[in-house]
């Protein structure tokens, strides 16, 4: 399979979205965070209902099923 | 006690030492840019925040970051929406980890149209945080009892309400929370229900530690004037309260002395 592209299905905060990984291997969740073009600094994950931390981002491989919450701070009192 | 405004008059909390005495939501406001006029005008040195999904379609819209600056203001991460406890607990582990902090404000929400503290759920995701090594900070019933076993389990402030969430109806129960606060060692601050200025002012005057608002003054007409008005009233509550108030008497008391009078 060298060369092809695998995708993962997941949700994401509720919805339905399929990824093309990258070329070179599996798609990690910073991986994720590049694709979507998020700020790791500004959100965190939850994967399937597990904090993920920011520590373990790159090493944090997500597969096909998998169910991802993706939050942030906004105004609230 | 000679009159003088001590320039240390601070209230510490979990640890954390603080000169205002408003805490303030940086909800319902116009926009962002109007949230952070009116968290500057407050004086508020601690904001609550919510934590939610990021709008993966439009993920380079402006973020509360950007306008209220977590290097200047102690964020303190809220679990508003949530009804039950693993909600919340859901929530705050979410959002220690977007932010890195411990301290937290824990509330269990009962339905809609009162919002009132669910109490129950509230033990609950206290306890699990707590275990948990997170500082909580709690909204709860004006229920003595209630308060009483959220500190004994450890909660580093007691805040309950003194009317419904964004009722702004005022302090429904100054006599309660008076009660409620004999039996409380730690941080009680009145959380929910201030509509208006004179309000902050009560709850400071009766002895709370501080005072948590949003609504009263985003949704002013008015907003950062408001914010400006709760700083004052926060702090002239605060000063009558350090003050001591002259006692109540049933019936006139001269104030110009009746000696001396002509005839």
């Amino acid at each position: 399979m060298a060369g092809m592209h695998s995708s993962v299905t997941l949700t994401l905060n509720g919805e339905s979205r399929v990824f093309e990984g990258p070329a070179d291997g599996p798609l990690s969740v910073s991986g994720l965070l590049v694709v979507l073009g998020l700020d790791t600094k500004k959100v965190a994950v939850e994967r399937n209902e597990e904090i993920v931390p920011r520590s373990r981002y790159t090493e944090t491989w997500l597969v096909s099923g998998d169910s991802l919450e993706i939050v942030h701070f906004i105004g609230g009192g | 006690m000679d009159g003088t405004i001590a320039a240390e008059d601070t209230w510490t909390v979990a640890g954390r030492t603080f000169r205002s005495r408003l805490i303030v939501g940086t909800g319902r406001y116009k926009d962002l840019e109007e949230t952070g006029r009116a968290i500057e005008a407050s004086g508020a040195e601690i904001v609550t925040v919510a934590v939610r999904r990021v709008n993966l379609s439009d993920t380079g819209a402006p973020m509360l970051q950007d306008y209220v600056d977590p290097k200047k203001y102690t964020y303190l991460p809220n679990t508003a929406g949530c009804f039950t406890a693993k909600d919340a607990v859901r929530t705050l582990r979410l959002a220690r980890e977007a932010g890195g902090w411990n301290l937290v404000k824990l509330e269990v929400l009962g339905p809609p149209p009162l919002l009132y503290p669910d109490m129950q759920g509230t033990f609950e995701a206290a306890e699990a945080l707590i275990k948990d090594g997170f500082e909580v900070m709690v909204y709860c019933a004006d229920d003595p009892l209630a308060a009483r076993r959220l500190q004994d389990m450890g909660c580093v402030a007691i805040m309950p309400l003194g009317a419904p969430i964004g009722s702004g109806l005022g302090l429904q129960n100054p006599a309660m929370l008076s009660m409620i606060m004999e039996n409380v060692t730690v941080p009680f601050l009145v959380d929910a229900g201030v509509g208006t200025a004179s309000d902050a002012a009560i709850a400071m005057e009766l002895g709370c530690d501080a005072v948590l608002l949003n609504s009263a003054i985003a949704h002013a007409k008015d907003p950062v004037l408001m914010a400006r008005a709760m700083k004052a009233a926060v702090e002239a509550g605060r000063l009558a309260f350090r003050a001591g108030r002259m006692p109540r008497r049933m019936g006139a008391d001269p104030s110009s002395p009746l000696a001396g009078l002509i005839r």
